[in-house]
């Protein structure tokens, strides 16, 4: 799976098993232009489908490109406007790291998120962080385009 | 098998086993373990008398091959069990050729052995009976004819693999001249279903990866064991209700505890050489700084506060030092610095990132992970950084663990996955600190994070 196809089409189906301690959402989007219907508004699908849950990091950083902002900037304004929402930030890292390292990388990633949705007016209570390292895998291959993709920060709704 | 069937070891390892043993005398018997009685065999009668238990074969520096030694099926009901795992320790180790199938009687016929190169010979007897089961156990040098060992030990039925390991670290320090390593477990995370959301589960096995059984469910990410050097006991990491954070498994009572109370993740935990308390890393804004938690008073002292991201704690066996992964310089680097802190000097100058370091019980090494140019390697170095050896390599290679007397180390080895994840394996590896005898560690399935145990009680 390519991400250049990912961000064309909006929206892709990922094959992510879903229980209580694995990234939220089977489903990805990095901000759909049309509106999705059938969803429940403030829900998490809603914000996968219609606001983008996830941000991608190069390797080895942190930093926020302005694609990532911009999905940011969404999130933060779907928060504002459903403000009973809270939401957890799940940092994750390629496997091209050491299982220690890649825990406090994923978890400054997460991190980095949250300081940006705390600026732009999200109240720091309604967000909490995690990191799974390189334990949760999006994309399962080993490929540039897999772990450009599994370098991220997921919102999930709790 | 003949002495010119045997692997030969290179000229680099020669000199390496020639510094590496040079500075150990050879001395005395193994030690002994919880629940398995030893007493002295009287020497038997021979040609050569010697004092038992007190003669020695002597490793030449020179040496080329491994020890030919013969290890027949020992009599009695157990022996068939109990020669199959002295011969696999021995020979696995890499610095021991086994010699299998002859059965002496008495008196060896050390002449016919001496002609098939053997330098050592074990016989005796394992029989169970009684509900227990006693080993009589003979350790000869072939070449005077001289009984080097000679011990008797009694213990339960189902200890026969236990006494085995014993026995062979018996041989092993016997001829080597330094402690064997045999009679000890690795504690690992076992790993099942599909790649992006493996079931991780504790489990432990002994170090020839049999026993091998479950610690815990597999609900929730665990991650990490490490084992108190003193006591029955395991430091992890584990997401219980998604809150990853450090845990205390007791192995005798199965209680387990959270070890400190942060605000952050706690992770990457090691006890003190004195297993009184633990270090670990807890994350703090977009970094993690280092802590140590006392575990009778659960008292925390913060070691670190570089806001870079400080992980991967490790003492030097005196206790003295500790070695951590840091990225304060912009990469992940090895650096040491004292045990209470402060005084942090980077030692990794190699081309890419290191990680994972771990010190030697020995303490004249620290092993670690580097990453460069995409691949992973496991390597040594000393202390201040210099005598840097690269292992072996592989797609990922990491959580490098020494065994009780740092001669070898045990890992995780992961190979690269296709679309969808086909084809990802995670094993536990052990390879010499010379690089060489690099082996799987058989039968045990998905594996990661093997964490070294003492020598058993």
């Amino acid at each position: 799976m390519r991400l250049k196809l990912l961000g064309a089409l909006g929206m892709a189906v990922f094959l992510a098993a879903c229980s209580d301690d694995t990234n939220k959402g089977a489903t990805t989007g990095t901000g759909a232009a049309a509106q999705s219907t059938g969803v429940t508004p403030g829900s998490e699908a809603d914000l996968v489908a219609n606001v983008g849950d996830r941000v991608f990091f190069d390797l080895n950083k942190n930093n926020l490109s302005s694609e990532a902002q911009a999905t940011l900037d969404r999130q933060a304004a779907w928060l504002a406007k459903y403000p009973q929402v809270t939401v957890q930030l799940a940092g994750n890292c390629d496997d091209r790291g050491t299982e220690e390292y890649n825990i406090a990388l994923g978890e400054r990633r997460a991190n980095a998120a949250r300081d940006y949705l705390v600026a732009k007016g999200v109240a720091a209570s309604r967000i909490t962080t995690i990191s799974y390292g390189k334990d949760r895998p999006t994309a399962t291959g080993d490929s540039e385009e897999s772990w450009a993709q599994n370098r991220n920060s997921i919102t999930s709704v709790r | 098998m003949r002495p010119s069937d045997l692997p030969l070891i290179s000229d680099v390892e020669a000199s390496l086993l020639a510094a590496h043993f040079g500075r150990r005398a050879l001395l005395g018997a193994g030690g002994l373990a919880a629940g398995v009685l030893a007493m002295p065999l009287s020497a038997l009668a021979q040609a050569a008398p010697a004092g038992a238990g007190e003669a020695e074969i002597t490793v030449d520096q020179a040496r080329t091959a491994p020890i030919p030694i013969v290890i027949p099926v020992l009599g009695g009901d157990a022996g068939q069990l109990v020669s199959s795992v002295i011969s696999g320790d021995l020979g696995n180790c890499g610095l021991f050729a086994p010699i299998n199938g002859a059965l002496p009687v008495g008196v060896p016929d050390f002449g016919t052995y001496k002609s098939l190169g053997a330098r050592a010979l074990v016989s005796g007897t394992a029989t169970t009976g009684g509900g227990g089961l006693r080993v009589e156990f003979r350790l000869w040098d072939v070449l005077t004819g001289q009984q080097i060992q000679g011990t008797a030990y009694t213990a339960g039925a189902g200890d026969a693999r236990k006494i085995a390991h014993i026995i062979a670290d018996v041989i092993y320090e016997r001829l080597l001249g330094e402690k064997g390593y045999f009679n000890s477990r690795i504690a690992y995370i076992a790993r099942s279903g599909p790649r992006a959301h493996q079931i991780t589960r504790l489990a432990i096995m002994d170090q020839d990866g049999a026993n091998s059984h479950y610690l815990s469910g597999g609900q929730w990410l665990t991650l990490t064991p490490r084992f108190s050097p003193v006591s029955e006991q395991l430091a992890f990491m584990s997401y219980a209700n998604n809150r990853p954070r450090v845990y205390v498994l007791n192995l005798a009572t199965g209680r387990q505890q959270l070890l400190g109370d942060f605000d952050g993740i706690s992770f990457a935990p090691r006890f003190a050489p004195d297993g009184r308390t633990v270090v670990m890393s807890v994350t703090r804004g977009g970094g993690s700084d280092i802590y140590t938690v006392d575990l009778a008073t659960r008292a925390k002292r913060q070691l670190t506060s570089s806001g870079a991201i400080d992980t991967s704690p490790c003492y030097s066996p005196d206790g003295s030092q500790i070695v951590f992964n840091s990225d304060r310089g912009g990469t992940p680097q090895l650096y040491i610095m004292s045990a209470g802190g402060g005084g942090a000097k980077r030692i990794s100058y190699g081309s890419g990132t290191y990680g994972s370091p771990v010190w030697s019980p020995r303490g004249d090494l620290i092993a670690f992970t580097r990453i460069a140019n995409g691949s992973f390697s496991l390597g040594v170095m000393a202390p201040d950084g210099t005598g840097e050896r690269i292992l072996t390599q592989g797609f990922t290679v990491d959580t490098p663990t020494f065994c009780p007397n740092g001669r070898v180390l045990a890992f995780c080895r992961q190979t690269a996955a296709g679309a969808g994840g086909a084809g990802f394996s995670s094993s536990i590896g052990t390879i010499d600190i010379t690089g060489f005898h690099e082996r799987a560690i058989p039968a045990i399935g998905m594996s990661s994070d093997p964490a070294w145990s003492p020598l058993n009680g």
